[in-house]
């Protein structure tokens, strides 16, 4: 059984081909800095020759789209080789991926689609996950994700579903802030019972992002700004969870690397005074 | 509902838009299923300009967005990596467009050097190496970053214009056939079109890598002297060009 990875107290930034030369060439004032996992498992040139140089600077946690946990057909062997010559090779903070679903049939999706919390899921993601840390050799993280259909044969809360998950297979959690408030205004859900809900010794990483709203559905986009409400539902996650690694996510819309810094600032002021606070109550 | 016929059911519903598959998964919101089906075509869209920039620019962006849907309905992704999602766009191109090779050999030329970008790093030769070589017995290792095809149209030259943002020449077919190769020198992709001598000989090292033996082929081409002159020339060029990585004897 394998048991989560130690706990890493800092604030970094996803790393993106528009900020390379800044993260090589700067010192960047972040913590750590997350990667996509799947734009580096690749046999060779740039991309692995720029991410060891950025390891020699930063922690580095490697943040998977494409492990499709939940899938019926099982894991891709060919994928979790790759995964583990990657992370072997840059000894990352942390490997995560997401609580979803991709593939079926031989067919890929490439998205993060959203399972039933039901009994046959938990029983099938935990027998993947436990396939998954055994070939990687180390724990991995897995992220709550933002959904936009709930499936009336759910069995459970998302929430239990995480924790009976996290318990039975040693793994930790990333939990992704603005994915529960998006998912939570989507299905009328309480976004506080679902902070309430998760084990809170299991979070290792927090990830805060932006969203879209269209037609009443709020849809994960991370090409905006951290909005109001989902700040000061991190400043409560920081209150319960004490500390916990943060980070800014933006896949689209990228703007210039102060302007994530400045994000990044503001979750540094609001996550350690949310910590004092909570020390102090 | 087991797990598997919901994920049947969606796969349905993302590729076939099946309105029987989305009314057997019960959603409570008909709209998410929408965002769901419309993130997995934008996507794979976006996938394919990525992958295909000048073409992109070549085409004209509505008939490169029916050709991406063409593609996409015809082709639904399999592989792990969202990046192989193009590798086939060239045959979606060809059923499309069969009388327009430049667009196919354009096709080519971007994702040769997309391949070329990520393949497994090689080491180079040292002129310390060389000076060390049996050239009786030495054999050649090509990179493994290399590709190469025939070509008949300018395709080379619309790309390095549409990659440079300079004035595009005519499409056109060339005066006589000839090849292109893509590879990687260092992190630089590269991208040339060479004469079909060369092609010849590079050709011939997939089946024989031994120097010697690219010699005789040459001789027997170009006779005695002329041959093993061709033989170094080519051979000093691909080490210099990093498309020989590496001599061994």
């Amino acid at each position: 059984m394998f048991t989560p990875p130690p706990t890493f107290s800092g604030f970094g930034l996803g790393l993106r081909k528009e900020h390379y030369r800044d993260f090589l060439e700067t010192d960047v004032p972040v913590d750590f800095v997350e990667v996509i996992s799947e734009n580096f498992m690749v046999d060779g040139g740039q991309p692995r020759h720029i991410l060891r140089r950025v390891r020699e600077r930063h922690p580095v946690a490697l943040h998977g789209v494409s492990m499709s946990i939940g899938s019926v057909d099982g894991l891709d062997r060919d994928y979790l080789r790759r995964l583990r010559t990657l992370a072997d090779d840059i000894e990352p903070l942390f490997v995560s991926d997401h609580l979803s679903w991709s593939r079926f049939g031989g067919f890929n999706s490439h998205d993060l689609l959203p399972l039933p919390y039901t009994r046959e899921a938990l029983d099938l993601v935990c027998r993947h996950i436990d396939i998954a840390q055994g070939a990687l050799d180390r724990a991995m993280l897995f992220e709550n994700p933002s959904s936009y259909v709930a499936f009336a044969d759910s069995e459970m809360t998302e929430w239990e579903f995480l924790a009976a998950m996290s318990r039975r297979t040693g793994c930790g959690l990333l939990l992704d802030v603005n994915n529960v408030y998006v998912s939570a205004r989507n299905h009328g859900l309480d976004a506080h019972a679902f902070l309430r809900g998760i084990p809170a010794d299991r979070v290792r990483q927090i990830h805060l992002a932006g969203h879209t709203e269209v037609t009443d559905l709020l849809i994960d986009t991370h090409d905006q700004p951290v909005c109001d409400d989902v700040w000061s539902l991190y400043a409560e996650a920081m209150s319960l969870l004490g500390p916990v690694a943060t980070m800014i996510e933006r896949d689209d819309a990228i703007p210039p690397l102060a302007e994530l810094l400045d994000e990044l600032a503001m979750a540094r002021t609001i996550g350690q005074r949310a910590q004092h606070v909570a020390e102090a109550a | 509902m087991t797990l598997a016929e919901l994920q049947r059911d969606f796969r349905d519903w993302l590729t076939t838009a099946s309105a029987d598959a989305s009314q057997r998964l019960g959603p409570r919101s008909s709209f998410g299923m929408t965002v769901y089906q419309n993130n997995y075509r934008a996507q794979l869209v976006s996938v394919l300009e990525a992958s295909y920039p000048q073409l992109h620019a070549w085409l004209g962006s509505e008939l490169f967005l029916d050709a991406a849907i063409s593609h996409i309905d015809r082709h639904p992704p399999h592989a792990w990596t969202l990046d192989a999602y193009g590798a086939d766009f060239e045959a979606t191109l060809r059923a499309m467009l069969p009388h327009n090779p430049d667009v196919h050999e354009l096709a080519w030329i971007e994702w040769s050097l997309s391949e070329s970008f990520v393949a497994p790093d090689a080491a180079g030769v040292s002129p310390e190496q060389l000076a060390q070589i049996d050239w009786d017995t030495a054999r050649l290792q090509l990179s493994p970053s290399l590709r190469h095809r025939p070509a008949i149209t300018n395709a080379a030259a619309l790309w390095s214009a549409l990659q440079q943002d300079v004035e595009v020449p005519e499409s056109e077919m060339l005066d006589a056939p000839r090849a292109l190769i893509t590879w990687r020198q260092g992190y630089t992709c590269r991208l040339k079109q060479i004469d079909t001598d060369e092609y010849a000989a590079l050709q011939s090292l997939h089946h024989d890598n031994r120097f010697a033996s690219l010699c005789d082929e040459l001789v027997a081409r170009l006779g005695e002297d002329t041959g093993v002159t061709r033989a170094g020339e080519l051979l000093a060029s691909w080490i210099g060009a990093g498309v020989v990585t590496g001599v061994n004897d």
